[in-house]
């Protein structure tokens, strides 16, 4: 017989300073996550990750999940009769640079049931020295009519729904930009999941 | 045709149990205090986008890979050790072909990594990444050399207890987990605010490997058990 408390999860622990050896190696990242004949309108993201100060981090890593085109993910628990797009990847894994910030390549993603349709989204764990677990949000995009009836977005004073709106780049079709504000005044809606 | 009803079946996972975390912040790790959230978090259900994720094939992990004694012409310096141990979720359930990542030092507590300038040598032997994937029983094996402690700048005299970094992918995205593996009876335990940063006292021990003899080879390598346990669903769903 197992102790009960054998089966509580494992505590988490920083990923430190030092996890690019391993984690966000060229060969381990994941910088795009559709291949180039999935459907869909293509985009591209910039992440930044800013700190209580507004400083840039350049030691986070980001992990992105998200549904294709359809709103199918590439996963067996989606129980959706629908098959997942064959260029799909789905997964996504960035480290920030200097600037604090990072590009990921995807395709805008279809809408996910849940009771009612979830609009288009992106979930993002964050991860950095000084963050002792990560942290979840989603991405949004902004203007989409979707948002008005998305149910998590419901669970959020509307004053801090816009922190997890990415803005397009009006001059460059196809780019958005989505900041990560780990505090301060415009800090990041993050979620208890 | 926003108002149409889309019934899925979504299996919850469970929460994560009071105190076996630790915070977002914690003061005496000083970069916390900057970097987490002061707003409340949003606690949402659990939808297809929090209890699906990744999975990852053997391809993107070779052979010896999770050997790191052997990724150059020589051997590295120092401890040779095999740590080894299951991943299981929160039902007691192995988690089968869950990806695997670690890192560390070499056995003088220097890491191959540019922002690692303290005064200790680099091993040209040893890069410290390795990567494996969990078989059928959720069981991985890595050989390796015991890291070093290392100095940081959090206090004064501050020294990182020797550990080994691991990351995880369970069977969703929010069963994702990073954390540090740590060696049995080390002194610097007490002074070592991430490791302290775990408000329960069991939970924090479980981070400590075990001395293992009978993963051991006699005239070779000390053994190191450290299981793992990722979130799982709420309920065991029924198998027929
Ligand atoms: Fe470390």
């Amino acid at each position: 017989m197992r102790a009960d408390n054998d089966l509580v999860p494992t505590p988490s622990q920083t990923v430190g300073p030092f996890f690019k050896i391993e984690l966000t190696t060229d060969d381990h990242c994941v910088r795009c996550i559709a291949d180039p004949q999935a459907r869909g309108e293509r985009m591209w993201i910039t992440f930044r990750v800013l700190d209580g100060d507004g400083v840039p981090l350049n030691d986070a890593m980001l992990e992105i999940w998200q549904a294709d085109s359809n709103g199918k993910y590439n996963h067996p628990d989606d129980p959706q009769q629908k098959q997942v797009d064959s260029g799909w990847i789905g997964f996504g894994r960035l480290g920030t640079g200097e600037d604090g910030s990072c590009v990921l390549e995807t395709i805008k993603p279809g809408r996910v049931p849940n009771g009612t349709l979830q609009a288009p989204h992106l979930t993002v764990a964050v991860f950095a020295r000084g963050m002792l677990k990560q942290l979840y949000t989603r991405v949004y995009f902004a203007g989409d009519a979707a948002n008005d009836n998305d149910p998590i977005l419901h669970l959020i004073a509307p004053d801090r729904r816009g922190t997890l709106m990415a803005q397009p780049d009006r001059a460059h079709p196809g780019h958005w930009s989505f900041d990560v504000r780990l505090q301060g005044d415009r800090e990041t809606v993050f979620f208890d999941v | 045709m926003d108002s149409v009803t889309t019934r899925v079946p979504v299996k919850p996972y469970i929460r994560l149990p009071k105190g076996s975390q630790p915070p977002s912040l914690y003061e005496p790790y000083h970069t916390t205090l900057k970097r987490a959230p002061l707003k409340p978090l949003i606690v949402v259900p659990h939808t297809l986008s929090e209890t699906t994720g990744p999975i990852f094939g053997h391809e993107k992990v070779g052979e010896k890979d999770n050997d790191l004694t052997c990724q150059h012409a020589g051997e590295p310096i120092g401890e040779r050790i095999i740590v080894s141990g299951r991943v299981l979720d929160s039902n007691g359930r192995p988690v089968p072909n869950a990806l695997i990542e670690i890192w560390q030092t070499n056995s003088a507590g220097r890491y191959k990594h540019i922002g690692d300038q303290h005064p200790a040598p680099l091993d040209p032997n040893f890069s410290g990444a390795g990567r494996t994937i969990t078989d059928e029983q959720g069981a991985y094996q890595f050989i390796t050399i015991k890291p070093g402690a290392y100095p940081w700048f959090n206090h004064y005299n501050a020294w990182r207890p020797a550990h080994i970094h691991f990351s995880i992918f369970g069977t969703a995205f929010i069963s994702r987990l990073v954390t540090q593996m740590y060696f049995p009876g080390d002194p610097l335990f007490e002074y070592d605010p991430i490791f302290q940063s775990i408000p329960d006292e069991k939970a924090r021990q479980r981070l400590i490997s075990k001395f293992d003899l009978e993963t051991t080879r006699s005239q070779w390598a000390k053994g190191f058990k450290f299981d793992i346990v990722l979130r799982g669903p709420e309920a065991i769903p029924f198998e027929s």
